[in-house]
């Protein structure tokens, strides 16, 4: 058998299943999303979704809110993941335990985060009530609003409880394999210990950073579930409207909601573009 | 090294280390304290009465999270061996071979790793719709294979990528069968790999949400649906427990096999999306 069939066979069953139910799946959508569907007689394609979205202002209000969650949760975690592997590249007292409670961390589902952030930050929470105990406050409501909050805080909380360890752990391996003779020859040359790490340590491990930080925003901007818990009813985050829309009793919802669906596609198509761009010696491991 | 850092230094370290782990565990301590309260009202600190209501209603025969507890084990392990049956041979493909329009299938792999299931969950919704598959048990492990059967794939690419064919070639020339040598050779050197990839995409499947939301219709009860309803009805006690029972396969998968889970190895990357 020569090895053009061979690669072939191999491939065959797992390329079915992914382009049958992935590609499948976002094909039908997308024809969804322009009312075509000859199947059940829709045989001329519109724009009406589209416009019907577009000129939603619950689309934009969304959006943004979206856009700003996933970016702020992104950029605060990668700083502080890189903050965490600084320390967690030299020994001190709790080392191991920080250690376990990150690869613990990485475990457990985001659902559970959530649910832990909303009993730590609802103004009935455990942070509200020692601030009663501290006569700070004297009712709930006087403790500030860090969930179903505009600003969408307590989001961004559970998001960088979550993604800490996990870009965390891809840097500091990024880390320990770069080795200290790099900053070693730079501390030699006179350079300070910020310096070092500006202009020698972070460089290199800045590719690692930045696929695992484009996984992390992919991923922010398309969860359901931490919105949906942690979030305002109004704007929504934008896969919560979504699955409103699609759920909607008035069915003429679902080609706006196929739209919205498309356009979660189309955003997670430029993260593979900068994930692949930094990360290819990565997937080849 | 070592000799020359002062003690500021030291001790801000040891202080961002104390607070890190303050931190990283303090969303599961009131889980864990609400699965032991009973009417646990602000502003006090502590329940003022502890009870094991809680653990009780959720271990009952009515409650039906045990029920849902293996309905959900049921499912991880069916999209977990069958992402291995399909993964197994594409990651030979992609780790032992160079070939036209490799980089191509790498994208196609792993493109549904990054996007998210909102985006082609809707669409699949509608085609199962016709197929009979919405509202199944089937239905949910197929979709499941969305985000797991990727995860193998680029698991064991890493694993094939490492393994030396030379030992299938002396095999066969000493007349052992293709499906002997794969057996006796080739299935005991990549089983470690197979494990570890199986393990964390057992995980992933675990923590599915809205896939098994649409799919399953409210009708394919799994742990995770059970856990959003009684959180947002309020129920905070049996959340607390349903919520401790539902991370645990995660600390024991952790327990199995904390070596490999350093960002070294490409089976972090699955973790983005539990």
């Amino acid at each position: 058998m020569s090895d053009r069939l061979k690669v072939f066979l191999l491939l065959l069953p797992a390329l079915s299943v992914i382009v049958v139910l992935f590609f499948g799946g976002l094909l039908i959508g997308l024809m969804r999303s322009f009312n075509y569907m000859p199947v059940i007689g829709l045989t001329e394609p519109d724009f009406s979704a589209y416009v019907s979205v577009f000129t939603d202002r619950e689309f934009y209000l969304s959006f943004m809110l979206t856009f700003y969650i996933a970016f702020v949760s992104t950029v605060i975690s990668s700083i502080l993941a890189i903050g965490a592997a600084l320390l967690l590249r030299r020994q001190f007292v709790g080392r191991a335990i920080v250690n376990f409670l990150f690869q613990l961390n990485l475990t457990v589902p985001h659902l559970v985060g959530a649910i832990g952030i909303l009993y730590l930050f609802s103004q009935s929470g455990s942070f509200a009530r020692l601030a009663a105990e501290w006569g700070m406050i004297a009712r709930p409501a006087e403790f500030p609003a860090l969930v179903f909050d505009p600003y969408a805080i307590g989001i961004i909380l559970q998001y960088v409880w979550k993604e800490v360890p996990f870009i965390g752990v891809i840097v500091l391996a990024n880390m320990q394999s770069i080795g200290e003779d790099y900053e070693s020859v730079a501390r030699s040359l006179g350079a300070n210990r910020w310096q070092s790490f500006r202009h020698v340590l972070l460089p290199l491990v800045f590719p690692g950073v930045l696929s695992a930080s484009v996984m992390v925003f992919a991923f922010t901007f398309g969860a359901y579930e931490i919105p949906a818990i942690l979030g305002a009813n109004y704007p929504a985050a934008l896969p919560v409207l979504a699955y409103r829309k699609y759920t909607d009793v008035d069915l003429a919802a679902r080609p706006e909601a196929m739209a919205m669906a498309i356009i979660i596609a189309l955003l997670s198509a430029v993260m593979i573009y900068f994930y692949v761009r930094y990360s290819r010696r990565r997937i080849r491991g | 090294m070592v000799g020359r850092e002062s003690i500021g230094i030291r001790s801000f370290r040891f202080l961002t280390g104390a607070l890190l782990i303050i931190w990283l565990v303090l969303p599961l301590i009131p889980l864990a304290i609400w699965s032991f309260a009973r009417g646990w009202f602000f502003p006090s600190l502590l329940p003022k009465t502890w009870s094991m209501k809680a653990w009780e209603y959720t271990f009952s025969d009515t409650a039906g999270v045990i029920d849902s507890l293996w309905l959900t084990v049921g499912i991880s392990l069916a999209a977990t061996l069958l992402s291995i049956l399909v993964g197994v041979p594409a990651g030979r493909a992609l780790g032992m071979y160079k070939f036209r329009g490799k980089e191509f299938v790498e994208l196609l792999i792993l493109a549904p790793i990054i996007v998210p299931g909102i985006a082609v969950v809707l669409g699949i919704h509608s085609v199962f719709i016709s197929m009979g598959l919405n509202n199944t048990v089937s239905g949910v492990i197929l979709v499941h294979l969305i985000p797991t059967l990727p995860y193998m794939v680029l698991v064991m690419a890493g694993i094939f990528a490492n393994y030396d064919p030379a030992f299938e070639a002396q095999a066969r020339s000493l007349g052992a069968s293709p499906l002997k040598t794969f057996w006796y050779v080739t299935l005991p050197a990549i089983m470690p790999g197979i494990i570890v990839g199986g393990l964390f995409a057992f995980l992933v499947s675990w923590s599915q949400y809205i896939l098994t939301l649409l799919i399953g219709g409210g009708r394919v009860v799994t742990l995770p649906l059970l856990l959003f309803n009684f959180a947002t009805s309020g129920r905070n006690d049996i959340t607390g427990a349903i919520g401790m029972i539902y991370i645990l396969p995660g600390i024991i998968i952790l327990l199995l096999t904390a070596r490999h889970l350093s960002g070294r190895s490409g089976a972090v990357g699955g973790f983005g999306q539990i």
